[in-house]
């Protein structure tokens, strides 16, 4: 692939649509997520956050619809073509591979490149598990990890592959509001300092006003709104539909 | 030093002299009887560590895997006995044929994904089918078994595996090193790591790139491959060969126990199993005809295989090599 | 080949088909309601068969009247296996739960060689060489009373689950353990329960096929294999799927036999099994989930 002139957004969503049996779980979505910025993906439950964010991890095709990765069409690939093409995602219910040591579960990302040298992986791996403050637990079994832990380790392990973008599936659930200030702040420092661009899903909206640099609200699997977290908590459509479902 | 360079080391020293033992074995005069014991460990153990490629390091329940023991015993010992031809020959007709059968396997498994139970349930389907094909094939003197010329105990000619038991010991003494290094060289190697990464979490492994087909595919087809030169040596080891036996269900539980008792996914588990249960069955068998009760060392298996499923599902090795102090962390 | 030879060598295969169906029944219930993949089936088939043998050689008690005794047995040993030794491993892995039963078939088949030796037993009654002809069918009295037998079973068993309490709690349980705990369903005991009824099925269906064949400690693995082959045909976790594909394996054992060569019907069975699992595993009855 080429390489894009800086304001090709790394990726842009493009009018997505997924019906599952009759049920249109996304209906026409489209944004864009520029180089280096943080986006933030919101909703009330059912909303079609989870759906989109799997559409765009290829863990789901779309029905219609295009998604373009950094200018590259990846529309339609699977999840492991879509991980090589520059994705790393992290899952909501984190799956770290527990017969591994933490040190290792991060290696098996980090093998993508290099060749798969296994002392460069090695190498890169404590690394970056210093940058997710587990570089003191690299030996203990992934098993052994409390879950704000577990997190990090999803992270960075995601990382490890080097991606362009990386996809954050509520890795803020389940955490109490110190732990979760851990993570702004370590996700803060990546992307400032090496640019990394990052989507996320989220529900603590403490996170999201803490990391977004845009947002985008879905509802009933539409966008309803997008902007800054200003802009987006002042809105009223977006209040009505947080308001309604208190009410449902 | 490190604690776990340390443990690194100890387990070397421990390793070396075993293998200084073993080697040395057939000269310290340890008779006939000894020597065939120690075949059957190596051959267990050989298969077993073949058998661990596929289910401990990949994840892939296969419980036909006899069907690879009598696919290269076949093929090694039925051109032997038509054409003549040298084992080693024979030995690549063999690896190539099961290597062929396990791709077969592979695919329709993992294309239709037919996992878990089901996988496992696929692999007996074509065990016992080619089981039957066997025993009605005239080329291969269907049930009636395929004879090799018997061997000529007093000489060794290592090239048509003709030769007396320390010929065959030292070369399953052999397979077995080799097969064990290069279990360790895999581990240590990025397909080591994949495969690991597969066995936990097939979808997470996905998820970062991983070419979960290819790999599965590899894991089997170089197991099926390793796994029929067991059978080659067991053909002419022992002179003869049935379909009945060596395509059995009975074979393919055999060739697993010791690996599950020693420790699945671990190097040293299969050869710690294979000694374990032979050691086992053998002195339970010499105790059953003394009392005159038959079929002891069958039940013994199943109750080690209960035992080591309800309190150490990770198998026997792991525990002995902590209580030993060789793990600081390590394999 | 005329017709009337065809005609009675599928009505044979199908009554057989019928106590096979019965055996898997068992299975069928099992998996349904645990997701246990029982390895050791086979095993208590052959247990069951030993029983109604040992009942009817020693006290005279012929299989059909002695079911309700072996069936009986077959639930206790089935409960307790259950609620002692197979409920801890409920939640691990399927290969361990697999090695686990595999193990306990292992002990069974081998404990039963010891006890009645490797060497063929049969039973023989008066009724093993009469037959009932109707027009051209000439049907063993013995495969007929099998038949109607393990019909008359499923019936029972269907029923028990749609009419009886216990019947519909083991359903809740199967369709949602955690919500079946919250109401108060003492799921370990119904888990245990259901076991039983699993192997109580697989009791009479010994009982009834010692009716029609001899009975030998190494055929337990060919019956386990065989009651997975038909539940897999027919669907895990369907009852009426099993009964199904009991007919169907019973149907295609009794004309591979007489078509081809009798010692290649398993291996058409396999071919069968291979097919299903890749083409529709879910079974012609099952659900896809």
């Amino acid at each position: 692939m080429t390489a894009q002139p800086i304001t090709t957004p790394m990726l842009s969503v493009e009018n997505i649509g997924k019906s599952f049996r009759g049920l249109r779980a996304v209906n026409a979505v489209s944004f864009h997520v520029p180089r280096g910025d943080i986006v933030a993906l919101i909703g009330p439950n059912g909303a079609g956050k989870t759906t989109t964010f799997n559409l765009i991890a290829g863990a789901l095709p779309p029905n219609e619809g295009r998604i373009l990765l950094d200018g590259g069409d990846i529309t339609g690939l699977g999840q492991a073509r879509i991980c090589r093409a520059g994705i790393g995602r992290t899952f909501q219910i984190v799956k770290p591979f527990t017969g591994l040591t933490v040190e290792e579960n991060v290696m098996v990302g980090a093998l993508r490149h290099d060749g798969g040298q296994v002392e460069k992986a090695r190498a890169g791996a404590n690394e970056i598990l210093r940058l997710l403050e587990l570089g003191d637990k690299a030996s203990h079994p992934a098993q052994s990890l409390t879950l704000p832990d577990r997190k990090r380790l999803e992270v960075a392990r995601a990382l490890a592959t080097r991606p362009k973008l990386l996809l954050l599936d509520e890795v803020m659930a389940g955490l109490r509001p110190v732990e979760c200030d851990r993570m702004v702040a370590i996700l803060t420092t990546l992307n400032r300092e090496t640019g990394l661009t990052i989507m996320l899903i989220e529900h603590v909206m403490r996170a999201v006003m803490a990391l977004s640099d845009h947002v985008v609200v879905l509802h009933h699997g539409e966008k309803i709104a997008e902007g800054t977290p200003a802009e987006v908590t002042r809105h009223p459509k977006v209040l009505e539909c947080y308001l309604s479902e208190e009410h449902e | 030093m490190t604690l776990s360079a340390l443990a690194s080391d100890r387990r070397a020293v421990l390793l070396l002299g075993l293998l200084a033992v073993l080697v040395a074995a057939p000269l310290l005069g340890s008779g006939d009887y000894v020597l065939s014991i120690l075949i059957t460990i190596l051959l267990q153990a050989y298969l077993g560590m073949a058998w661990n490629i596929m289910m401990g390091f990949a994840g892939q329940f296969s419980l036909g895997h006899a069907l690879y023991v009598g696919l290269g015993a076949y093929a090694g010992g039925a051109l032997f006995v038509h054409f003549g031809t040298p084992p080693l020959i024979g030995a690549i007709a063999g690896m190539t044929v099961s290597a062929m059968a396990g791709a077969v396997i592979g695919a329709l498994g993992f294309r239709f994904k037919v996992t878990g139970v089901y996988f496992a349930l696929l692999t007996i389907a074509f065990a016992e089918f080619t089981r039957i094909l066997f025993d009605h094939w005239g080329w291969v003197n269907a049930s009636s078994g395929l004879f090799l010329p018997v061997s000529n105990r007093a000489s060794s000619d290592v090239w048509l595996l003709r030769g007396s038991a320390t010929m065959f010991y030292y070369v399953i003494l052999g397979m077995a090193v080799l097969a064990f290094l290069f279990s360790r060289s895999l581990l240590r190697r990025r397909i080591g790591y994949y495969w690991q990464a597969i066995r936990e979490d097939q979808d997470a492994a996905d998820a970062l790139g991983i070419d979960v087909f290819r790999l599965k595919m590899i894991a089997v087809i170089v197991s099926a491959a390793m796994t029929s030169l067991g059978g080659l040596f067991i053909a002419f080891y022992n002179d003869n060969l049935y379909p009945e036996s060596i395509f059995s269900m009975h074979r393919s539980i055999e060739l697993m126990l010791g690996t599950i008792i020693g420790g699945i996914g671990t190097l040293f588990g299969p050869i710690l199993g294979a000694a374990v249960l032979t050691v086992l069955g053998e002195g339970l068998t010499i105790a059953g005809n003394a009392i005159g009760i038959d079929g002891i060392k069958q039940i013994a298996y199943g109750v080690c295989l209960l035992a080591i499923l309800i309190l150490k599902p990770g198998g026997l090795w792991p525990w002995l090599r902590h209580r030993l102090g060789l793990d600081g962390g390590g394999r | 080949m005329d017709a009337t030879f065809f005609l009675n060598v599928t009505s044979g295969g199908l009554l057989t088909g019928l106590v096979y169906g019965l055996m898997a029944l068992g299975l069928s219930v099992i998996f349904g309601v645990m997701r246990v993949v029982n390895f050791a089936h086979g095993d208590m088939m052959v247990v069951a068969m030993y029983a109604a043998f040992l009942l009817f050689t020693k006290l005279g008690i012929e299989p059909v009247p002695a079911l309700p005794l072996v069936a009986g047995i077959l639930f206790v040993l089935g409960y307790l296996l259950q609620r002692f030794l197979i409920n801890r491993f409920l939640g691990v892995s399927e290969h361990i739960q697999f090695l686990l039963l595999l193990a306990i078939a292992i002990i069974l088949t081998n404990v039963m060689m010891m006890v009645f030796g490797p060497d063929a037993r049969n039973i023989q009654l008066d009724a093993s060489f009469e037959s009932y002809t109707i027009g051209p069918l000439v049907l063993d009295k013995v495969r007929v009373i099998a038949a109607v037998a393990a019909g008359g079973v499923a019936l029972l068993l269907g029923a028990f689950f749609r009419y009886t309490t216990t019947g519909t709690a083991i359903r809740a349980c199967a369709d949602n353990p955690v919500g079946a705990r919250v109401v108060g369903l003492d799921v370990e005991n119904l888990y245990a329960v259901t076991f039983g009824i699993g192997t109580a099925c697989v009791g009479a269906a010994g009982c009834l096929l010692l009716l029609l064949v001899d009975v030998q400690p190494q055929l337990s693995s060919d019956y386990t294999l065989l009651g997975f082959i038909i539940v897999i045909l027919g669907g895990l976790g369907s009852l009426g799927g099993a009964l199904l594909g009991g007919i169907l394996v019973g149907l295609s054992e009794a004309l591979s036999g007489a078509l081809i060569e009798p010692s290649l019907k398993s291996m058409f069975s396999f071919g069968l099994l291979i097919l299903v699992l890749l083409l529709r595993p879910q079974g012609i009855l099952g659900k896809t989930s």
